[in-house]
């Protein structure tokens, strides 16, 4: 294991190599591109093994590693924002063929109005896409993730693929100092990939076909449970992890200071941080605050979050989307999970961040405050309620 | 080799396979009700080119000891190894009901 | 007898069973094809007529390892299973893509050009029944001009498509690739002969074969065959291959057929006027000058 000083992008392209994918299959986009630049200098330099394919469009990369993994080989592509939404049709068809795909994404804001800078609506407006979707918070969970989203897509209860998010800038280009692992670790935790969905000289294959009213709900409901059986083995696979890399992550979500917390407050990705260290410094303060991290959208964690919101007195769900007409996707998932599991909780939802609109301090102190005096409804951090509060 | 039918048809739902790969070849139904007009080889004209069996959309046609021979639960009655043959060997019947 | 053709190709069949129309012209190009490239060729067809009739679980019509990609990944998928494959440590395999004309020409443009740009070892066949068939015979940027199709109705105002079919075969060319070939399922050992060569050539191949679609183009089943042999005889298509940065024509009718003849045996065409007919045969007749010109003979 090395220490060294990196971006989240740099990082993130470590752990690939460490991953050995035989296909890289990518086009350009802002703030995605470092992670691109980075393994095609390995591939370079020797360094990793792969083909790198310089695909001429998102559709066609996402469509190449479906080839590739149809071929047997392990499958890597990342993009961002317009990009991924551009080869939205593919990502539907990497699950349901039940390719098990690991892409990056750098989350992106999307046109229009253009903007480059990070916000979660592009990948947030996938989460039916079929993917398994997790939310690094920092670059070493980010390598980390590289390595896990592997052994997790290829899992033969799983198969599926994994799309592992990225704050854009904030994550993708904000340095760090992180542990990289050395190379028989990797292989150690990571097995090569055996499937049968694959091209097969041998017993040949009919492949990505097909399928009429009588079987279609079939092969839906498979892969609907599929990605839930993804919810133990992500335990597994960490704990796996732990053992060789000796980092421990705490699954489908990251609870922090619920137990005894009125007011929790959920979100996902590299805001996070800020968001404990309040709760930290408002606890001084006298106020019980506790704060979610959602690491896994899909498989969503209904149970935990349910669980960890149980006690409390209110929660507010920080994001960065807005479904227009509705409300946060996020806290629209949140409330479905605690009323099936029967808790009477008030919400607030909390959308920031937008077009990469920096969230202080000073705005995460503010929701945990209108908490405590009774707030519900959608707001949106910089201008108020939406009416609908 | 070719696709071939075989003899289960159907797949309960914990049959269906988890991914969208199936053995490659696997038929469960023929083509032979698609037929208004069939093909018919009259040995003694064949001479066995071998032009019907190459043209044939569907491949039905195969030569056999020098004969032109077709698989009727995969044949579809479009007549073009009729238009195609040279000596006149291929007639087109009405199919019978 | 034997028929030499027949004598080059596997006697396996390895598209059979399936669901395309009696008298289907792309299916004969797949079959074709296929019986050359053998057991060892990896198909790959997009969203469809040949795969809506090929594969439809549990009815699976290829009996060689065969997938289905997005309706524009044709060339793209093809290059991922050509590499995934390769990184396998597989070498005797042959990647080759069937799309139709609207799957080539239109929606999947941009990976062809990408796969032949990347020179990726694959064969690309584009079968050209110049309409979206699949969804009920649709313009596709392959219709030629004056054809009637759901989208281009032939009325008082417009006489079907007023746009030319776009040159594919000139398209691809352009890139620079290894090998491109026009051809026709009415000329099939042809046709047969220019898959063989794609096969032997390392890098991108590109083959164009017209195949006439009965239920669009308005004739009996049983004349897909001939109504592919008289666009080549009437020089409204032609036979020829581009490699080594040149083209050549490989059949010079000697005297072309009538076109009004090849025309009115269609219901697509049979609206056409005197003034249309004109309009197509001197297309031809510069399209011919091109060649004449610029393509070798042999």
């Amino acid at each position: 294991m090395s220490k060294r000083f990196l971006s989240g992008n740099e990082t993130f392209a470590e752990g690939i190599r460490l991953a050995k994918p035989d296909v890289i299959s990518a086009y350009p986009i802002t703030p995605q591109t470092i992670v691109v630049e980075r393994l095609s200098e390995m591939v370079e330099d020797g360094s990793l093994h792969s083909e790198f394919i310089h695909v001429e469009s998102e559709h066609s990369a996402l469509s190449c590693a479906i080839g590739a993994s149809a071929a047997g080989a392990r499958a890597f592509t990342a993009t961002s924002s317009q990009g991924l939404l551009y080869m939205a049709e593919c990502l539907y068809y990497a699950s349901g063929g039940r390719f098990p795909i690991v892409m990056m994404n750098a989350d992106r804001s999307t046109a229009l109005p253009w903007n480059i800078y990070g916000d979660q609506r592009d990948s947030l407006s996938q989460l039916d896409s079929g993917w398994i979707q997790v939310y690094a918070e920092n670059a070493q969970e980010a390598l980390d993730l590289a390595l896990m989203s592997w052994r997790i897509a290829e899992d033969s209860r799983v198969s599926t693929p994994v799309m592992v998010n990225l704050d854009g800038f904030v994550l993708t280009h904000t340095y760090e100092t992180v542990d990289i692992p050395e190379q028989a670790q990797a292989d150690a935790f990571l097995p090569p990939y055996e499937t049968e969905n694959r091209v097969d000289f041998d017993d040949p294959k009919n492949l990505a076909f097909s399928a009429g009213p009588d079987t279609n709900y079939i092969f839906k409901y498979n892969a609907h449970r599929a990605m839930l059986a993804a919810v133990p083995v992500i335990a597994e696979t960490e704990q796996a992890f732990a053992a060789i890399f000796g980092r421990r992550y705490p699954g489908v979500l990251e609870a922090y200071r619920t137990d005894d917390a009125d007011y929790v407050l959920v979100t996902l990705g590299s805001i996070a941080g800020l968001c404990r260290e309040t709760a930290d410094r408002l606890r001084e303060q006298g106020i019980r605050a506790g704060v979610i991290r959602i690491r896994y959208m899909r498989p969503f964690p209904h149970t935990e979050i349910a669980a960890a919101l149980k006690g409390a007195k209110a929660f507010a769900v920080l994001e960065k989307d807005i479904s227009f007409g509705s409300e946060g996707t996020v806290y629209t998932n949140v409330n479905s999970a605690l009323q099936k599991a029967g808790v009477q909780l008030r919400g607030a939802n909390y959308i920031g961040g937008l077009g990469g609109r920096n969230i202080s301090a000073g705005d995460i102190e503010q929701i945990f405050a209108d908490l405590e005096a009774g707030a519900d409804g959608v707001h949106f951090i910089g201008i108020g309620g939406d009416g609908n509060g | 080799m070719k696709p071939y039918l075989r003899e289960k048809t159907t797949f309960s739902a914990s049959e269906v396979p988890q991914a969208t790969a199936f053995e490659a070849g696997y038929l469960v139904s023929v083509n032979s009700g698609w037929r208004s007009i069939r093909p018919v080889i009259e040995p003694a004209r064949c001479i066995g080119c071998e032009q019907c069996y190459l043209y044939c959309p569907d491949g039905v046609i195969a030569v056999q000891n020098g004969k032109a021979v077709i698989d009727y639960d995969f044949c579809k009655g479009c007549g073009i190894c009729a238009k195609i043959c040279k000596t006149g060997a291929v007639r087109m019947e009405a199919e019978r009901e | 007898m034997g028929n030499p053709t027949a004598e080059r190709i596997s006697r396996d069949e390895y598209f059979y069973g399936h669901k395309a129309c009696a008298g289907c012209g792309g299916s004969l190009a797949v079959r074709a094809a296929l019986k050359v490239l053998g057991q060892n060729a990896v198909s790959v067809l997009p969203a469809g007529c040949m795969s809506a009739v090929g594969f439809n679980f549990p009815q699976l019509c290829f009996s060689n390892n065969s997938i289905i990609s997005t309706f524009a990944g044709t060339a793209s998928m093809l290059t991922g299973i050509e590499a995934g494959l390769r990184a396998k440590g597989h070498t005797d395999f042959t990647a080759v893509g069937f799309a139709g004309d609207g799957g080539t020409a239109d929606i999947g443009i941009q990976a062809l050009s990408g796969a032949i740009d990347r020179n990726d070892n694959i064969i690309y066949i584009c079968y050209d029944n110049e309409a979206y068939m699949n969804t009920g015979i649709q313009k596709s940027g392959l219709t030629p001009f004056g054809a009637r199709t759901t989208t281009t109705p032939a009325g008082e105002h417009i006489h079907g498509n007023l746009r030319p079919k776009k040159n594919m075969f000139e398209i691809a060319a352009a890139h620079g690739i290894p090998y491109a070939a026009t051809a026709s399922i009415g000329y099939l050992p042809d046709f047969i002969k220019k898959v063989e060569k794609a096969a032997k050539i390392r890098g991108t191949k590109y083959i164009h074969v017209i195949a006439p679609c009965p239920t669009g183009w308005g004739i009996a089943p049983d004349q897909t065959v001939e109504i592919a042999k008289e666009v080549v005889d009437c020089g409204l298509w032609y036979l020829a291959e581009y490699e080594n940065d040149s083209f050549t024509l490989n059949h010079k009718p000697k005297t072309f057929s009538s076109v009004e003849d090849y025309l009115k045996k269609q219901g697509r065409f049979r609206h056409l006027d005197a003034a249309d007919l004109e309009t197509i045969i001197q297309s031809r007749d510069k399209k011919w000058a091109f060649i004449e010109k610029n393509f070798s003979y042999r």
